[in-house]
């Protein structure tokens, strides 16, 4: 039967037939839908680890002590997970370990559009890349069985665009059974402790292995030859496979399953069969590259835009350029006059508490460092009041970094739960070691908002929705070392205003961890009442609007005497925060109390 | 078997990337080889949605190119001019005639356009518009959350698929306690152009 499955979901379920049984991931978008399709299969252990490098640890650990294990990150996680990669590659493990790989071209969700391929050239390890949901699930399998054939950790690269499509998938069955009596550990300290002495002895074995492997991949089944015309050879992969086989349908095709190492044998015999060689592959000139170190005339990023994805359009559009295709192969468009069109960003929900926080952070004028989440999306108008952010745990070092500059404005981090966990904790610390002069506002949603509300060390429930522990904060803060801590509610504005001056105030580090519950979560949901505007006392002023929440809209009404629209409330987008009613200089804006009193 | 492609737009919330559930599993259901695709991720905060759906004998890419869409499914107006590039003058457009502003348009720094100018706009691609009630209708029915499905049996009476293969795929996709509701506002939504 034929199943449509998005590749995250083909991923999770490849893992489940191929056998592994450990499993751990940060979320990170496009890749977390995979983690949580895998965690509720029957015999496997998955979990949401603080980060990529505890994720990857734990993976590795798994497959050192004799079980098949997996690691999921979007691109920019395997950076922070680089260490444990490297020494994975050195050791090599005792069962199958794949490390699945998101990365993002376009960049829908993230800072940058590193192409991680140059990371298995980096370490030493292959790289398989899916064309589609069907290769996505087999190659769980294959890479697998690749790491315990050749004693290293695999990547399987996949991309946003596979990430997120469907296609269709056979199932199959769950080639592992359960354990009758548990593994046993082999102490093998020469091949896993990477002592200098150690590892000098490793390093040949590495090198030896990538040949190996290149060797192996001349006869790689996923590495496909499909002659069609031979005036044109095209090496491509990934999702660019399938757009090139859209616009070239009579071409002569290889298809790299593997992208690194690759085969100069496959290379040379495919490159001989065809007049013009061009490589179409999204992002670097990684197979590019190669090709050309191997002394064979080769084109790719001299026809094919380097930045952003590909699409049919672009390779289409790009090969007419280069006189590859006829300008007639052009579709038509027709042209059309639209005038300007309203944007519509994303914006932060209605109810949010990220927003009342930052409405105070911008009274008070303060330079905010912020940090990867919802709440980075306070940087837009109206609010304007995020000014840095660049990476996940970032805003902590930076404000600390800027007050030790000395700086003329106040400044601070704010920084998400979740994130914190992730690498906010080492940062906070130092501001505690350090003596900064630093406050962090620990912006405490009880979730893992941005990706999809997953669960962290805070919220008291693991990915298999098993109750667990749940850290106190205000006690984690205090342990450090940091005596100015402070908890409000973010919906309390003057509370809010309060402990923010009073650790501004307060020469040496700072906390302000300001708590309420992301207004997606379902005890927050159960508590939704929308609020009303007395439309009587309201002026028309617009100060409501200058925190950007959507459910304020612009009303009908008119205020005389200055001609401007008053507001009113979309009671299906209210949640009854509470935010806008306190801002109203003319109480214009009803409480939740004065409307039960009503009733 | 004729290919069909198909791009949905609307506003995170609006369910969007439901009607392309639905969409996806029908062409399958009816023997086609699918693909969908749409990014998400930020969906949910009120951004703009777009889901590409295809249907075909075998499909390549998962993207539809501009001009190449054969229907422009949008869940709100602003959205479906937004994305008309992707139709070109043979296809079909089904618009639901309501309107979310975006917030610089709820704060006056922008204005929505008018349902002169919407239609005006549309005409330049094809004169074969519909701007149909969706929202109106699914309201009228008790839910205005199935404004997706309305749309979805107005798309349905543009192609040669038997209405019992859509009624099977709601039937399987939507909560059990929403199905007949969801019956009900896809041959509402059936009715509105035409059947």
């Amino acid at each position: 039967m034929r199943n449509l499955l998005s590749g995250n979901e083909a991923v999770a379920r490849g893992a489940w037939e191929a056998g592994v049984r450990v499993a751990a991931a940060y979320p990170g978008t496009p890749s977390t839908e995979i983690l949580e399709t895998f965690a509720p299969m029957p015999g496997i252990y998955a979990e949401w680890s603080p980060n990529e490098k505890v994720a990857l640890d734990v993976a590795i650990g798994a497959a050192y002590a004799g079980s098949r294990a997996m690691a999921v990150m979007k691109h920019v996680g395997l950076n922070v997970a680089a260490d444990s990669f490297f020494y994975a590659s050195m050791t090599g493990l005792e069962a199958g370990l794949v490390i699945v790989n998101a990365d993002d071209p376009d960049m829908h969700s993230s800072q940058n559009e590193q192409d991680n391929r140059r990371y298995a050239k980096f370490a030493r390890v292959p790289c398989l890349e899916p064309s589609n949901s069907q290769e996505a699930k087999e190659m769980v399998g294959v890479a697998l069985d690749l790491s315990e054939k050749f004693d290293t950790p695999v990547i399987l690269r996949i991309t946003t665009r596979i990430s997120h499509s469907s296609t269709t998938v056979e199932l199959g069955e769950r080639a592992a059974t359960e354990r009758e009596t548990p593994p046993e550990y082999r102490i093998n300290t020469r091949k896993y402790v990477m002592v200098p002495g150690h590892a000098r002895l490793r390093h040949p074995i590495v090198e030896e292995r990538v040949r190996k492997i290149a060797d192996f991949a001349a006869a790689f089944p996923y590495n496909r030859m499909e002659m069609g015309n031979t005036s044109l050879g095209i090496v491509t992969n990934g999702v660019a496979y399938e757009y090139a086989r859209e616009v070239f349908p009579d071409a002569s095709f290889l298809k790299l399953g593997m992208s690194y190492p690759l085969s100069e044998k496959l290379i040379r015999e495919f490159s001989r069969r065809v007049d013009r060689l061009i490589v179409v592959e999204e992002l670097d000139p990684f197979i590019e590259e190669e090709i050309r170190l191997m002394g064979i005339p080769v084109e790719g990023k001299s026809i094919f835009p380097i930045c952003g994805e590909l699409d049919p359009q672009i390779i289409r559009e790009a090969a007419i350029q280069a006189d590859l295709l006829s300008p007639s192969e052009r579709p038509e468009t027709v042209k059309i006059d639209k005038g300007t069109l309203p944007p519509r960003p994303p914006i932060l929900c209605p109810g949010c508490p990220h927003r009342a926080v930052f409405h105070v952070t911008k009274k008070l004028k303060l330079v905010v460092n912020g940090d990867i989440g919802c709440y980075t999306l306070a940087f837009l108008p109206p609010q304007e009041a995020v000014h840095t952010c660049g990476c996940m745990g970032a805003s902590i070092g930076v404000a600390h970094g800027m007050s030790k500059a000395k700086i003329k404005q106040r400044n601070v981090a704010a920084i998400g739960d979740s994130t914190f966990f992730h690498t906010g904790l080492p940062a906070l610390l130092n501001t505690a070691y350090n003596k900064s002069n630093t406050t962090t506002i620990i912006l405490d949603n009880s979730t893992t908002a941005m990706t999809g509300r997953q669960e962290h060390s805070g919220t008291g429930w693991s990915l298999q929705r098993q109750e667990t522990g749940r850290v106190d904060f205000e006690s984690l803060v205090k342990a450090m070392g940091i005596e100015d801590v402070h908890t409000v509610d973010s919906y309390d504005l003057k509370a809010v205003e309060k402990a923010l001056r009073s650790a501004l105030d307060n020469e040496g580090p700072s906390v302000v961890i300001t708590r309420r519950q992301c207004a997606l979560l379902p005890e927050a949901r159960r508590q939704y009442m929308p609020l009303r505007i007395d439309e009587e006392k309201c002026i028309a002023c617009g100060l409501c609007l200058h925190i950007g929440c959507p459910a304020l809209l612009k009303s009908d009404e008119v205020y005389t005497k200055t001609g401007k629209n008053k507001v009113r409330i979309d009671p299906m987008l209210c949640t009854g925060c509470e935010v806008c009613a306190q801002i109203c200089p003319q109480d214009a804006i009803l409480f939740r109390a004065q409307i039960e009193e009503e009733r | 078997m004729k290919k069909s492609d198909f791009i949905l737009v609307g506003v995170g919330g609006q369910g969007t990337l439901l009607a392309s559930d639905v969409l996806a599993l029908v062409g399958l259901e009816h023997g086609y080889d699918v693909k969908k695709s749409e990014v998400h991720g930020m969906a949910q905060r009120g951004g703009s949605v777009v889901s590409h759906v295809r249907w075909a004998e075998k499909v390549h890419s998962p993207l539809i190119g501009k001009g190449e869409a054969d229907f422009l499914l949008a869940f709100e107006k602003l959205e479906a001019l937004r994305h008309l590039g992707f139709v070109r003058i043979e296809s079909a457009v089904i618009v639901n005639d309501y309107a979310i502003p975006p917030v610089s348009v709820a704060s006056g720094e922008d204005v929505y356009p008018d349902d002169q100018s919407i239609r005006q706009v549309l005409s330049q691609v094809t004169a074969a518009y519909h701007l149909v009630p969706g929202s109106k209708t699914a309201e009228e029915l008790g839910n205005a959350r199935t404004s997706n499905i309305v749309l979805l049996g107005a798309l349905s009476t543009f192609l040669d698929v038997p209405a019992a293969t859509w009624e099977k795929i709601i039937g399987e996709r939507v909560p059990q306690k929403f199905v007949e509701l969801n019956l009900k506002a896809f041959n509402a939504g059936r009715s509105l152009l035409g059947t």
